[in-house]
């Protein structure tokens, strides 16, 4: 016969939730898991990389050689190139963080994610972990956009301070547009609409900034949306750091942190319905 | 079942004094116009073994995902060791380790690194982390395999890396739902060696899900009938087919419950995520 259970010897005594520490306590460590957990996918699989290495290579090489020669855009007296190259930074950060919540779909789809909404995590570390780790897919992103500015001789600021400035900057506003995406997600529940939502969304998002040419060029319609748009103010501080321009850094780090915190609220809120 | 009997059968009885491990109280849940769940009571006690038996579509894992706290109860109340899962779901699921139905270890991840993501996420202290983690790789025998990418393991070891995620946290109530779904009978029998060892060296309790008659037969100290959300008998396997009469199977007693109502359940969307949870990764 088996002994008596550990468990009902113990049981008698559990009455309340008093037993197990608070989950709280635990927030910055457990949302740390999920960023170290997608560090280490990508040292297992590099390719994703280098294929998204591609676009950002296009548009510095293309898009950003031939405008150079029209000078029509006001840049502050810099070359075009070195103008656009933060611009690029962000949008290939943001391409990575909108379609960020169609793997928590895939992850729901299989049955990941209800396993990990069982353990004792805070809906909100989930999501917190989840951003941050769209922010270091983001981040590989902005070394290869740095790489290839060096080639290209864009004048980059590379002052130690600036860039840890702009690596915060890159992780704040991925944060921002993964939660979104993970937002959405819980809404629409499947990977076939949150693609379409996310095709929708990004080329607005990307051409209603400042990440291709001042806020100040557009309509007047448009300026409204280039003003309440996260990823202009992270273009600017992007600016500001690596390329020296006189930009309100002080607005940006506050706008950008509202931004991220709004996005992981909601998506805190709206990730759990994709658990039923 | 012609099969010896792995252990000794405890028959559920109750721990004097004790706090059932799992007490579900007229529970009730619905999706839309589907009543997923209907007035389910039942207990388990603390050391059992139990099975919820029954068809797809039956309500085994909405009663599931109530006790794990991903649905919270509409009707009812659930506890597990006495703590009430809609009032302190936090503190429920630091109690439990859970292996849902579907698919639940990372490819891109090696074994190690999938028990590891577990191990942080339930606040294992970093000291003892390493040795928990290794523990629980070889209570599953993939000591060996921790440091491959999950993506080569073959459907039986996915299946034992699933559990081990869930045993890393030594759950006092280990939740498995469908636990041996898709896999060939040679996996199948050594996930339930596996499930019997534990519970003889670790003294869990252990609240499964199957549809799988014979499963329930050898692995389950009682289980419960589950059909179209309400359960239709409760009892020790033994005790359900004697009342039934001599020489009386299990999927016997199911039929005689159920009646001959026994259509097949399920949406298409269960069908399709229950497949998807098969056999090997590509």
């Amino acid at each position: 016969m088996r002994s008596v259970p550990r468990a009902a010897v113990s049981g008698v005594s559990v009455e309340g939730p008093s037993s197990p520490p608070s989950p709280w306590l635990s927030f910055p460590e457990r949302a740390l898991t999920f960023c170290l957990a997608e560090l280490r996918r990508i040292r297992h699989d590099r390719t994703e990389l280098y294929t998204r290495a591609v676009q950002p290579a296009l548009w510095l090489l293309i898009f950003g050689k031939t405008f150079s020669h029209l000078r029509s855009i006001p840049t502050a007296g810099l070359p075009y190139l070195d103008y656009l190259a933060p611009g690029i930074m962000a949008q290939s950060a943001l391409f990575i963080a909108i379609f960020y919540g169609i793997t928590i779909i895939w992850e729901r789809d299989f049955g990941m994610l209800t396993k990990l909404l069982a353990t004792p995590t805070p809906r909100s570390a989930l999501v917190t972990g989840k951003a941050f780790a769209a922010g270091v897919r983001g981040i590989s992103q902005v070394v290869i956009v740095i790489l290839l500015s060096a080639i290209l001789g864009v004048t980059l600021d590379y002052n130690l301070l600036h860039l840890l400035g702009a690596v915060a900057v890159i992780l704040l506003g991925s944060a921002f547009f993964s939660t979104l995406s993970m937002a959405i997600a819980g809404i629409v529940l499947t990977r076939e609409r949150l693609m379409g939502i996310g095709q929708a969304i990004t080329m607005p998002l990307f051409f209603a900034s400042n990440a291709l040419y001042p806020v100040s060029l557009m309509p007047r319609w448009l300026q409204a949306i280039g003003f309440a748009n996260p990823l202009s103010y992270e273009v600017d501080a992007l600016r500001g750091l690596l390329l020296g321009l006189p930009t309100s850094l002080g607005t940006d780090f506050v706008a950008l942190v509202v931004a991220a915190f709004a996005g992981v609220t909601t998506a805190s809120l709206l990730v759990g319905r994709l658990a039923r | 079942m012609s099969r010896p009997q792995l252990r000794p059968r405890a028959a559920g009885s109750p721990v004097p004094g004790g706090v059932p491990a799992v007490a579900c109280e007229r529970l009730g849940f619905s999706f839309d116009s589907v009543r997923a769940v209907d007035r389910v009571c039942f207990e388990v006690q603390p050391g059992e073994v139990f099975g919820l038996l029954g068809p797809n579509g039956a309500g085994k894992t909405t009663t599931i995902r109530i006790l794990t706290t991903l649905l919270p109860p509409q009707e009812g109340s659930a506890h597990v060791f006495g703590i009430d899962v809609r009032k302190h779901p936090m503190a429920v699921r630091a109690a439990l380790g859970y292996v849902p139905q579907q698919l639940s270890v990372d490819a891109q991840l090696s074994g190690y690194e999938n028990v590891w993501l577990f191990a942080r996420l339930y606040g294992i202290p970093r000291r003892e982390r390493a040795a928990r983690i290794h523990d629980a790789l070889e209570t599953v025998g993939l000591a060996d395999a921790a440091r491959r990418l999950a993506s080569t393991y073959s459907g039986g070891m996915v299946r034992r890396l699933e559990l081990a995620q869930a045993l890393v946290n030594r759950p006092r109530l280990l939740v498995l739902d469908e636990p041996t779904i898709g896999l060939d009978p040679i996996a199948r029998g050594d996930v339930h060696e596996r499930i019997l060892q534990l519970v003889r060296e670790q003294t869990m309790t252990v609240l499964l899900t199957t549809h799988y008659m014979e499963e329930a037969d050898q692995l389950c100290d009682r289980v419960a009938l589950m059909h179209r959300g309400r359960i239709r008998a409760l009892g020790s396997p033994a005790e359900l087919k004697a009342a039934l009469g001599p020489g009386a199977s299990l999927e016997d007693v199911f039929r005689h419950h159920a009646g001959h109502d026994l259509e097949e359940g399920g949406t298409l969307r269960e069908v399709r995520t229950t497949r998807r949870g098969l056999g090997r990764f590509g």
